[in-house]
């Protein structure tokens, strides 16, 4: 059967949708859990907490449909067998459309017509001229700025009117969806509108209704502009922040996947056993936390280049040689950084151990095993909780130090440090080309910012002794 | 008290043995000489004898662990092990692969570094906790609620976005300092100007929060109360009753990173163009120069054990309670 197309799954496609397995099973657990629910519904009602999850959703979305990678098939030949190109793509190409593939010459501006540079062009009357070259793909059908402006207000107006009927369209199903147990929508509207305890929801509908707005505009702007410019070989800057979202996620969250096996399985061991197991697990993290972390993650990822460079067999993709590099990075990354976690529920183990109700039930003959997975585990949750969803801005902000330092990510996989390290160089410009840095920094910020936002309700729900103290 | 330190010193060896064994395995077991050569001299089409020529040019034509062509003691001391890793100990570093010797480098290029890490340091901790402070001292009010916003803003901002911001506004549009460079003496003020700005600047929101939740926890405990009661003044019972209570936890933090200050930081000394140890390291990545990458690793955590004693020695200038027995 000829789909046109083949499905890819790249390593670090697999432990994205293993990771979100985990999430999706701990959900479900917090559902049916009291205990578990009641924090997470102080988290509902926070109101930064539920915007910035607003927020982290929307680039959770666009990480993941970047994540579904296919190959399409190539022109077929009679009797051959079909063959697929070599370049991988994904499913947030096929919904940005042509944006991929709409490649100008060099650096131009955003939303302009033209090219940031002079080159010389032969007029059609035979003689050269030092012009700014037309762009190929922005503003295609107009004649000049002045039709481009009226085009860009109009194109902007009617993304903000469908980014307000699509907002309509939220509030009202959110307003249905709340009144069911009211009795009725309008009890639902009123709710959304006063209620105190809606506030969380209240701000989390308005972001989202400021996202659908940005993302209408986008929408409709982006066929005909390149609205956050091109960069040094003429690729869309938007499209670039786009793709770069999903490494920056993909950092942020499978170093978790290292992390916490490593961190919970020695930290309760530490903490529990104590005695040898102790002092060996001590010893190796001391040992760790002693080298400067920039130079461990550097001396590992050195060494894992140059396997990847020498064992070409390992892949057979352009695209399947950086996911290598990328995973390799989450791994070392998450080698590296589970000691904190592990001295965090060491300490902890420490202080449960000694309690009444672990005393009683080791006095009933409950096994090791079972104690800590019982009594131990449910009860330091909330500190792994807490850590991983502070870790996770931490890796996102290290993964640009990281690439601009030269052990990051594959120069080619887009991504917010590769944009800072390729704009860096061009700094020193007359005029500066401001745009490529920008966008990486303002993408960047919103993703960590939110991201810090929300670990601080979740930490606020979770540990209350922690609550009011920001 | 001499006690103590000959214990603590010896507690280091094991660590620093583990250090070094793991850059051996990093660097000569998990990848090989020959890799390392291949590398160098362009992964692909390499001959074997190209590579016995790069191994011998740098010193890595010898077995890992065991000599089995040599006499006597040489048997176990001609080995990559004993003149590479072991050698560390005795702080010979060896030669980079451009043939300079490590150690001196070091000594040369550690003082630009100390030049900005230093004031940087110092400057940093006299502004986060001054900022803490006036958080705590309005705290539940607006203005300690912009202080915690502006933090976790400042927080959320990438280091690189500061050191390009402040070189961009500070030293290309003002034109009050040169962008970037280095000179000794004199001249060296305006060079470090800038660096330690931004560099106090980038760690001011995550800094300033960690101690403001110190201070926080401490306002709360018995001994802030009884010295309301007695009447003192809330400038009084913050500066002298709960900055000298909160000193032990902000020691820990603090006194650990001072030996390290000698290495600098990567970021800052590459995007300044310092010729510290920082840009020396970060030249050494980029070039795929393990020998001191290696020994940088090695140096960081000896410095690093160094810090956690001058930490322990500290809690004693600090809390009479403590005595190092």
């Amino acid at each position: 059967m000829n789909l046109g197309f083949r499905p890819e799954l790249l390593w670090s496609d697999a432990l994205l949708f293993l990771l979100l397995a985990v999430v999706v099973m701990f959900a479900w657990r917090s559902a049916r859990n009291e205990h578990l629910r009641a924090p997470w519904r102080r988290v509902a009602r926070s109101r930064l907490g539920m915007s910035a999850a607003v927020v982290l959703i929307a680039y959770a979305c666009i990480g993941i449909v970047d994540s579904l990678h296919y190959r399409p098939a190539l022109p077929a030949t009679e009797g051959q067998p079909v063959q697929y190109a070599a370049e991988v793509r994904s499913l947030l190409d096929v919904l940005t459309g042509e944006l991929r593939t709409r490649v100008e010459d060099s650096y131009s501006a955003p939303f302009s017509l033209h090219l940031y540079s002079r080159e010389t062009v032969t007029q059609p009357d035979g003689s050269q001229a030092r012009v700014f070259p037309r762009l190929q793909h922005a503003g295609v059908g107009l004649a000049d700025a002045a039709a481009a402006r009226a085009d860009i207000v109009w194109r902007g107006l009617r993304g903000i009117a469908l980014g307000a009927l699509g907002g309509a369209l939220v509030l009202i199903v959110a307003a249905f969806a709340v009144g069911r147990r009211l009795g009725g929508w309008r009890a639902g509207w009123m709710a959304i509108r006063c209620a105190p305890e809606c506030s969380g929801l209240r701000a989390g509908l308005a972001t989202l209704i400021g996202l659908l707005v940005l993302g209408a505009i986008a929408v409709q702007l982006v066929p005909n502009y390149h609205v956050l410019g091109t960069d040094k070989v003429g690729t869309d800057v938007f499209y670039l922040s786009l793709k770069s979202v999903r490494t920056g996620l993909l950092i942020g969250t499978l170093t978790t996947l290292v992390t916490l096996p490593l961190a919970l399985l020695l930290g309760l061991a530490a903490g529990y056993y104590g005695g040898r197991v102790d002092d060996v697990i001590q010893y190796l993290y001391t040992t760790l936390n002693s080298i400067p972390g920039v130079l461990l993650i550097a001396s590992a990822v050195l060494v894992a280049q140059v396997q990847i460079e020498l064992h070409p067999e390992l892949f057979d993709t352009a695209a399947a040689r950086s996911d290598l590099r990328l995973v390799s990075l989450c791994l070392i990354l998450g080698m590296t950084s589970w000691t904190g976690l592990a001295r965090l529920l060491r300490a902890e183990t420490l202080k449960l151990r000694e309690m009444d109700y672990i005393q009683a039930a080791r006095a009933f003959g409950v096994s090791r095993a079972r104690i800590i997975g019982r009594h131990i585990v449910p009860n330091v949750a909330h500190l792994v909780l807490i850590t991983v969803a502070i870790d996770f801005s931490g890796l996102v902000l290290a993964e640009a130090v990281l690439s601009y330092v030269g052990v990051g990510v594959d120069p080619v996989t887009a991504s917010w440090g590769n944009m800072i390290n390729g704009a860096r160089l061009e700094l020193a410009r007359e005029p500066m080309v401001w745009w490529q840095l920008s966008a990486a920094f303002v993408f960047m910020f919103a993703l960590v910012l939110s991201a810090n936002l929300f670990a601080d309700s979740v930490r606020d729900a979770f540990d209350p002794r922690a609550a009011g103290q920001g | 008290m001499l006690n103590y330190f000959i214990r603590r010193v010896l507690y280091a060896l094991p660590i620093l043995i583990g250090v070094n064994l793991l850059t051996f395995m990093l660097f000569f077991v998990v990848n090989t000489p020959d890799n390392m050569a291949r590398i160098h001299l362009g992964a692909k089409y390499v001959t074997p004898e190209a590579i016995e020529k790069w191994k011998v040019e740098h010193g890595y034509d010898r077995p890992l662990l065991y000599n089995a062509g040599a006499t006597g003691m040489s048997k176990l001391t001609d080995t990559l092990f004993v003149d590479k890793s072991l050698a560390l100990f005795a702080f010979d570093f060896g030669a980079a692969d451009d043939g300079r010797d490590i150690a001196r480098e070091i000594r040369h290029r550690m003082w630009p570094s100390l030049a900005i890490a230093l004031p940087n340091f110092l400057l940093g901790l006299v502004a986060y906790l001054s900022f803490a402070l006036v958080m705590v001292f309005f705290r539940a009010s607006y203005l300690d609620l912009a202080g915690v916003v502006l933090c976790v803003a400042l927080m959320s901002v990438s280091g690189l976005f500061y050191i390009i911001g402040g070189q961009y506004l500070v030293g290309k549009l003002w034109h009050l300092v040169p962008v970037s460079g280095f000179a000794p003496g004199a001249e060296m003020l305006k060079f470090l100007l800038l660096p330690v700005l931004v560099g106090v600047i980038g760690g001011l929101g995550d800094s300033s929060r960690f101690y403001r939740t110190l201070f926080l926890e401490e306002i709360h405990k018995d001994y802030v109360r009884t010295a309301r009661a007695k009447g003192l003044s809330e400038r009084v019972v913050l500066f002298r009753h709960v900055l000298g209570n909160a000193m032990i936890p902000i020691l820990t933090g603090a006194v650990v990173v001072i030996p390290r200050l000698f290495l600098g930081s990567l970021i800052v000394e590459s995007f300044f163009g310092i010729p510290g140890l920082g840009s020396y390291t970060i030249e050494a990545i980029q070039a795929q120069d393990f020998a001191i990458v290696r020994s940088m690793v090695f140096l960081g955590s000896v410095l690093y054990i160094v810090g956690l004693l001058l930490t322990d020695l500290s809690y004693t200038l600090v809390d009479p309670r403590v005595r190092l027995e």
